[in-house]
């Protein structure tokens, strides 16, 4: 039972994780209609610049203190995700108002592999380090009502916390404001938003900037996790298919989808995986997320499309 | 004046519903395929031919299977490479497992085993499409990635788990040296790309474009969406399927599932943007082009580093061609959707009216 509940917990966490990227998928696709295949460029981008930042920050100022050298660079960081924003919208996106979505996803898909070699070019192709200075060590709990204990660790938790302030944030972003508003309206038509003076370009950059901080802040988490190198980049494939669980359009779905999947992922692995030879991971989100798509096309919480002549 | 039709007329219907109805484009195919055939095996060197040539034809034929499904039916796939891999795979075992089993054969049957890959997975499409699909098609990649990887069976209990063929030969007649590897694929390639060329200009062609242009409209005009999709599902990912045993057999000689990741599925992917979706032609100059830019920015970047003084390393030249692919996709679909191949008919419409324009 405890290793029942530990394996459970440990795909919540991961879950939570997966969800964070997700979740910059659902923010792009929601506000402007673009599927952004460049999230996992993003990520690595955003983290890459974050770890050589707050390696060469004490070198520039010498400043040695942990936390605002830190702070610093994640300011930093974000400043550079700004500008990456205001460069997609400026040089690819605002060329392509009105385009289909196919479209529009096979530019992000360039714009994904620019935005890998640049960041590589300029931040190095080493794996670099984020200390951020969350503990390590797992910690036991629930000592007294099973025996041994789960064993939780305290990374994933903390993780876990920082990823829940920000989908608040966002959801609160998203419905209470009058931008979060034009936000929507633009995801639904471009041409009706832009007709009623929503001004697309601004909507666009604001966007590609929400998207640009979680995709730092997913950077920072799974960097400081798993160290900053190129296979950061997958981890955003593994995340799709938590879009497609949860549907597209949907924030609770992003993260509904991300635990459901990392659950998923951990039960079949450690359950199912000894059967066929293990690794069933790098599939088993993606099969799962497919034969959903069978009975339901829009995903859990989705938007249903009706199409018309 | 040197591409004007005016004064070809045709009196029958079988004239008039030629490949290649105006006589000059006839005339420019045969003397390509003659030139493919006679001139160039004659002008290349061992290297061209291994590092240009085979590759080039070999992707222009999964080029031309993914613009099948990509461009003319409009369905976005990203597991094009895991089409390749069932190909190549099937193509191994029936060619290991079968003795005396004949190489073309094994490749037939190996394309369609993908065949039938791609229509298990192009099933989804029936219900969604679009973005939806093109996650969905990456679930064929990550299985077939896996599949090859951890199940022993499909590699006939290889321990390194990277498999190797030999001794290949067609009617008697090796295909070992350069040369006749290149011939066996420019053959293979010129009958497919005919029978394509001939297919989507069929009845199942224009069902697939009107389903790529507008499915409900199609639906309603009374085309079955789902026999139009499977079916651009089963020749595209035939087509995939041999252009990949062909790649492992041809090509690579002994290989191991990263040669089909995920990586190829995208370059197939812009293989078709940057060459032209919806167009045979736009296959070719795809292929060509992303077989040929790498080498290129191999040989030029540390030329050029070097002029201005500056050493370019490898690691760099890797960074750049990915920085050249995605600037060049975006390029690509903001100034000319309709990639290369738009360019060259605009420069066939010139033609026509050249040396005198309106």
């Amino acid at each position: 039972m405890a290793f029942f509940l530990e394996t459970l917990l440990g795909g919540l966490m991961a879950g939570m994780l997966y969800s964070l990227v997700a979740l910059g998928f659902v923010l792009i696709y929601k506000a402007s209609g673009v599927f952004n295949f460049a999230q996992g460029a993003m990520v690595l981008f955003a983290a890459l610049a974050m770890a050589r930042f707050s390696e060469w920050i004490p070198g520039w100022t010498g400043i040695d203190n942990r936390i605002a050298v830190n702070l610093a660079a994640f300011l930093l960081a974000g400043m550079v995700m700004f500008v990456v924003a205001w460069l997609i919208e400026r040089l690819a996106l605002r060329h392509l108002v009105n385009q289909e979505g196919t479209t529009l996803l096979m530019a992000t898909l360039g714009i994904g592999y620019f935005l890998d070699g640049i960041g590589q070019t300029l931040f190095g192709s080493n794996i670099y380090e984020i200390n951020i200075g969350m503990p390590k060590d797992p910690m036991l709990a629930f000592e007294s009502v099973f025996e041994g204990g789960i064993l939780i660790n305290k990374e994933d938790l903390y993780a876990a916390l920082i990823a829940a302030v920000l989908v608040a944030m966002l959801s609160l972003f998203f419905q209470k404001t009058s931008t979060g508003r034009a936000l929507r309206a633009v995801a639904d038509d471009h041409q009706a938003a832009q007709s009623i003076g929503i001004p697309l370009n601004r909507i666009w950059f604001i966007v590609w900037c929400v998207a640009g901080v979680v995709a730092l802040v997913a950077g920072v988490i799974w960097g400081s996790k798993l160290g900053v190198q190129f296979s950061l980049t997958t981890v955003a494939l593994r995340a799709l298919p938590v879009v497609i669980l949860g549907g597209l359009t949907s924030v609770p779905g992003a993260i509904i989808g991300g635990l459901i999947i990392g659950v998923g992922e951990k039960m079949s692995e450690v359950f199912v995986g000894p059967y066929v030879g293990g690794g069933i991971e790098i599939w088993f989100a993606y099969v799962l997320a497919l034969v959903f798509l069978l009975f339901r096309p829009q995903g859990l919480f989705g938007e249903k499309i009706i199409d018309r002549v | 004046m040197f591409y004007r039709e005016n004064g070809q007329f045709k009196t029958t219907y079988r004239a008039d519903q030629q490949i290649f109805p105006i006589a000059q484009d006839r005339w420019a195919v045969l003397l390509l395929i003659a030139a493919a055939f006679i001139v160039v095996p004659m002008l290349s060197s061992g290297y061209m031919f291994r590092a240009i040539l085979i590759p080039f034809l070999i992707m222009s034929l999964a080029a031309l299977g993914v613009n099948i499904l990509v461009g003319y039916c409009g369905q976005i796939s990203l597991g094009s490479g895991a089409f390749m891999a069932v190909g190549a795979y099937a193509a191994f075992n029936f060619f290991v497992r079968v003795p005396g089993m004949p190489l073309l054969l094994a490749l037939i049957l190996g394309g369609l085993c993908a065949s039938a890959f791609g229509i298990l997975f192009g099933l989804p499409s029936l219900r969604v499409k679009g973005l939806y699909l093109a996650v969905a098609t990456l679930a064929a990649q990550f299985f077939s990635d896996w599949m090859f990887l951890r199940i022993k069976w499909f590699t006939n209990d290889a321990p390194s788990g990277s498999v190797s063929v030999a001794g290949l030969q067609v009617f008697g007649i090796p295909i070992e040296s350069p040369t006749s590897k290149y011939l066996f694929c420019l053959t293979i390639l010129v009958v497919l790309a005919l029978l394509a060329k001939n297919l989507v200009r069929s009845a199942v062609g224009r069902e697939w474009m009107a389903i790529r242009d507008m499915d409900v409209a199609a639906a309603v005009i009374g085309i079955r969406p789902m026999y139009a999709k499977l079916s651009a599902f089963a020749v595209s990912s035939f087509i995939i399927g041999v252009a990949g045993a062909l790649w492992g057999f041809v090509y690579l000689s002994a290989w191991e599932p990263a040669a089909f990741s995920v990586d190829l599925s995208f370059k197939l992917l812009f293989m078709v943007i940057i060459g032209g979706m919806g167009s045979i032609m736009g296959s070719f100059f795809g292929a060509a082009f992303i077989v040929i830019l790498p080498i290129f920015l191999n040989q030029f970047l540390p030329f050029l580093g070097r002029a201005v003084g500056v050493p370019i390393s490898t690691v760099v030249t890797s960074h750049a061609e990915l920085i050249v692919f995605g600037s060049l996709i975006v390029w690509f679909l903001i100034v000319e959707p309709h990639g290369l191949a738009k360019l060259w008919s605009i420069g066939k419409q010139k033609l026509r009216l050249w040396p005198f324009p309106h």
